[in-house]
Parts: C-alpha cells; sequence; structure tokens
C-alpha cells in the first residue's frame, strides 16, 4: 500500500532522514521504533506532506504521492494522529471529529462513522460538547485518534500514542488500535514504547538517527538481543 | 447623569467603527500572526468607494455599503496574495515590514488618483437626518445606522465562524496551523478567505464613518487603525467576541475624554490603555495566558 524509496530530509543543515526506505502493506500494523530524535516523528510528517523531502520517493498504492499537498494525500486516504495529539482545543469534541471528515464528500455517512468512533470510545461521546482542551490527556489522544478515523483513512498513522499516559490507558490504547486494524484499516505506528508496539505490529523498523538498522517481524525483533538491550530494557 | 448617557451613545457609535476593523485585525493576527497594519487603509479605501457610489453614482447608502464591501474584500485578497502570500516562511518582522510598506503604498496610491484635500460626503437627507431625543439625550438616525449595520455584521460574521465549513477551517488553522493540514483544509484558502472577512467589514467601517463624520481623507486610516489594534490588543489579540468589546471600549473611553473637556488627550489616553494592558494582562481581557505545547 506505501512505499518509501530512499527518502532524504534535512533541516537547514541537518541530514534527519538519511535515505531510508520502508514498505507497508495492506492490512498490516507496521511499527517504527526508535530513541528519541531518531526521526520518526519526521518521517510520519514527511509522508502526510507536511514536510518537503530532499529526495527520493513516497508510493501509494503504486501512485508518486512525493510532489502532492497534504490536502491531496488526505484525500487519497491518509490520516495522522500527530504527536502531541494536537486536537483543536477551543473547540468541541464533535467539531474536531467533524474537521476529521473536513475533506469527505460522502457526508450522509459521516453520522455513521461517528456512531463508529464512539464505539471505539464511548468516553468521546459523554465529552462531545465539551472543548476538546478540557480533555484529559488520554481523552485528548482518543480524540486525535477518533479525528483522525473519521477521514476513513487507508492507511491510519499514530504518532507515540502512548506518550504520557498511565500504563493501564496504554494498554487500552493499544487495544483499541488493534481493534482498528481488525476491521481493514492499515497503520502505520511511531512509538517509544517498543514492547508495547512491537507486541501487536506485524513488521517492524528500527530508526537510529535517521537511517534504518533493523527490519523484521514484530516477534523477530522482540526476540533480537540489540532490541532488548536498546529498547526493551534488557 | 444625562451628559453620561449622552456620551455613551456617542462612545458606542465610534465603538462599533472600532470594533468592525478591530476584528479584521484580530482575526488576520490569529490565522497568521501577522499585525496587518494596512488594515486601517482597507477601512479609508472603503470610506472613499461609498464617497464615489453616493455621489458619482448617485447611489442610496445600501447599496453603496455593499460595493464598498466587495471590492474592500477584493482588494483585501489581492494583497494577501501579492504581499504576504510569497512570505509565508519568512521571518515575521519581514511580514510587518511589508505590511507597513503596503499601508503607505495604499495611503499615496489613493492621494495620487484622488487627491491629498479633504472630501464631504454628501449630506443625509429624509430618514436619515431624523433624530430621537429622549429628554436631553440625543439620538441621531446615523447612530442608530452605523449600530444597526455593526450588529447585523458581526452575527453574520459570528455565523460564518461558528456555523459554516470554512469557518470551522478558519478556526482550526488559527489553533494548529499544521493539524489543520492533517484533516486536509487547504491553508492558503482559508488565509484568503480571512481576509476577505476583514476586509468587507473595515470596508463597512469606512462607509459609515463616512455618513457619521462627513469628512474623508487619503490619510484618515491610520489613526482609527491604530486604535482599532489597540482595541484588538485590549480585547485579546485573535479573540473575535474580544476585537468586539475592546473596540466598544476604547470608542467609549474616548468619547468620554473628549466629552469632559480633554479632548486634547483623547489619543494620549487610548495608547496609555495599550501600554496598562500590556503591563497588567497583555493576554488582553478576553485572554488566557498560553500554556507551553508539550
Amino acid at each position: 500500500m506505501l512505499e518509501i524509496k530512499n527518502m532524504n530530509v534535512h533541516f537547514g543543515v541537518i541530514h534527519a532522514l538519511k535515505g531510508i526506505s520502508l514498505t507497508v502493506n495492506d492490512g498490516e500494523i507496521v511499527t517504527l521504533i526508535g530513541a528519541n530524535g531518531a526521526g520518526k516523528t519526521t518521517t510520519l510528517r514527511t509522508i502526510s506532506g507536511l514536510k518537503k523531502p530532499t529526495d527520493g520517493e513516497i508510493l501509494l498504492n503504486g501512485r508518486d504521492i512525493t510532489h502532492t499537498t497534504a490536502q491531496e494525500r488526505v484525500k487519497m486516504g491518509i490520516s495522522h494522529a500527530p504527536e502531541g495529539r494536537r486536537v483543536f482545543s477551543t473547540m468541541t469534541v464533535l467539531e474536531n471529529l467533524e474537521l476529521g471528515a473536513y475533506l469527505r464528500k460522502d457526508k450522509e455517512n459521516i453520522p455513521k462513522d461517528l456512531k463508529m468512533v464512539y464505539e471505539h470510545f464511548p468516553i468521546l461521546y459523554d465529552r462531545r460538547k465539551q472543548a476538546a482542551g478540557t480533555l484529559s490527556g488520554g481523552e485528548q489522544q482518543m480524540l486525535a485518534i477518533g479525528r483522525a478515523l473519521m477521514g476513513r483513512p487507508q492507511i491510519l498513522f499514530l504518532d507515540e500514542p502512548s506518550m504520557g499516559l498511565a500504563p493501564l490507558l496504554v494498554q487500552e490504547i493499544f487495544s483499541i488500535i488493534r481493534n482498528i486494524n481488525s476491521t481493514g484499516t492499515t497503520i502505520l505506528l511511531v512509538e517509544q514504547n517498543a514492547s508495547m508496539a512491537l507486541q501487536i505490529a506485524h513488521r517492524a523498523y528500527v530508526l537510529e538517527t535517521g537511517s534504518i538498522t533493523l527490519s523484521g517481524t514484530g516477534a523477530e525483533l522482540m526476540q533480537s538481543d540489540d532490541i532488548r538491550k536498546a529498547y526493551l530494557g534488557g | 447623569m444625562e451628559q453620561l448617557i449622552q456620551q455613551v451613545v456617542n462612545g458606542i457609535s465610534l465603538g462599533s467603527i472600532y470594533a468592525l476593523i478591530a476584528l479584521g485585525y484580530t482575526m488576520v493576527y490569529g490565522i497568521i500572526k501577522l499585525i496587518n497594519f494596512a488594515h486601517g487603509d482597507i477601512y479609508m479605501l472603503g470610506a472613499y468607494i461609498g464617497y464615489f457610489c453616493m455621489t458619482t453614482l448617485h447611489l442610496g447608502f445600501l447599496p453603496s455599503l455593499l460595493i464598498a464591501m466587495v471590492l474592500c474584500t477584493l482588494v483585501g485578497i489581492t494583497i494577501e496574495k501579492i504581499a504576504y502570500k510569497p512570505l509565508r516562511n519568512a521571518a515575521r518582522i519581514a511580514v510587518l515590514i511589508t505590511a507597513i510598506g503596503v499601508s503607505l503604498f495604499i495611503e499615496y496610491g489613493t492621494m495620487f488618483f484622488v487627491g491629498a484635500g479633504v472630501r464631504s460626503y454628501p449630506a443625509m437627507t429624509g430618514l436619515m437626518v431624523q433624530k430621537i431625543s429622549l429628554g436631553s439625550t440625543v439620538i441621531t438616525m446615523q447612530q442608530i445606522l452605523i449600530v444597526a449595520v455593526t450588529v447585523v455584521l458581526m452575527t453574520i460574521l459570528q455565523f460564518i465562524v461558528k456555523k459554516t465549513r470554512i469557518g470551522k477551517a478558519m478556526r482550526a488553522v488559527s489553533l494548529d496551523n499544521d493539524a489543520a493540514q492533517l484533516m486536509g483544509i487547504n491553508v492558503d484558502t482559508t488565509i484568503s478567505f480571512t481576509f476577505a472577512l476583514g476586509s468587507a467589514l473595515a470596508g463597512a467601517a469606512g462607509i459609515l464613518v463616512g455618513v457619521y463624520y462627513n469628512s474623508i481623507n487619503p490619510l484618515m486610516g491610520i489613526m482609527p487603525g491604530l486604535k482599532a489594534f489597540v482595541a484588538a490588543v485590549l480585547g485579546g489579540i485573535g479573540i473575535i467576541p474580544g476585537a468586539m468589546i475592546g473596540g466598544y471600549l476604547i470608542g467609549i473611553v474616548e468619547v468620554f475624554v473628549s466629552g469632559y473637556g480633554y479632548s486634547m488627550y483623547r489619543d494620549a489616553v487610548v495608547f496609555a490603555i495599550l501600554i496598562l494592558i500590556l503591563i497588567i494582562k497583555p493576554a488582553g481581557i478576553m485572554g488566557r495566558n498560553t500554556r507551553e505545547k508539550v
């Protein structure tokens, strides 16, 4: 579904992504793990069109989208729940969710999808008239994911969905991610919480200072000594 | 007491003008963090367009108002496209300096075409010269007109911002540009639309002030522009209801200062308010102190 070939990204003189290549197949959960500053968020932002790559190719369903705008990519089925949630704080939960469906032409199906999001995240239904900024961190994360789902994505990017959440809530979010995937949405997941991410991922890539150093199935990487030492705490 | 009421009536009329201009400042600031110093000059253009509609074309007030708003909208969009859009990723100071340049360009460009002299709006006739007297308080028809037009425009604005798709896009872009792009919102279109709305309101303010004070000149936008800017900061820059409140407060304060015999100081008082608000509550009346983003 998604294929990145030899993508380079610079911030001024800083070479942030050094020729990375990765593939996400239909129906998979693929995770990108790595330390802080490795370039995980930059990878997602570049694929969503928020950051321009210096060179390389981004293919979605075989089509080159490297030079399209973020808006066009949303239209083509990429949804991105960004790092730090980035909900529209003074707008209500419902307005946030509606914005997730901003480009959709099939307005008649939106209520159905709202219902689907509320089924994944019942708390959002209770809070639908509340300003998003008044939600707790976990609820905001749910809103960010729900908002991304409202675009009916073919592929969903999740950037650090576990960040700043209590352990119990992390469990919950991950089980919801798995549910979302089982209903047919392909997921590219960026996480610092490597053990959780590897547990639910079909495949994984390890990003270190801008280069992909390892890849394999989730189970394989869980067994790898290097990974255990570096990311799983021994 | 009666004088007090009279001053409040006058203050609300003047405040309506400031509020209409302040809305444009605040919306543009909210969305691209630019103090658009050319905004006062759009108001001036609105006054001139209204003048030519009423004199050369012999149109009535309402058609003139609509034409002024439409033309100012076009001017606002054009300025944004030509002057500000190429600087989207430039340092903010570069855009600010450009705004001052645009302002001077409009002022002296207008002077080139219509001359530097003061022009007078045609005298009002019929219903428009009526007055309503309540005791010793006099409310003129022009004042009622100003307030009525302002209220209608603000209601329409609130509706657009709160209920429409493009209004929601505006709020989203002003809250978080990146996240808005991830929703598929076209940021450039949204910014253009914001300039359009602000310019339309400034154009309306221009023709209203022409009707109210009668005389217009190419530099008339400078001082009301600055005062409307103070109003926007006072209410909380970037916050739409804040601009309305700020506009009315500044209008009332100014009228009171002149009404009680200190008209020499009326501009100074407005800018003293700016200094005070920046010291006491920089976020403005409606503003919250912005939290650091995690």
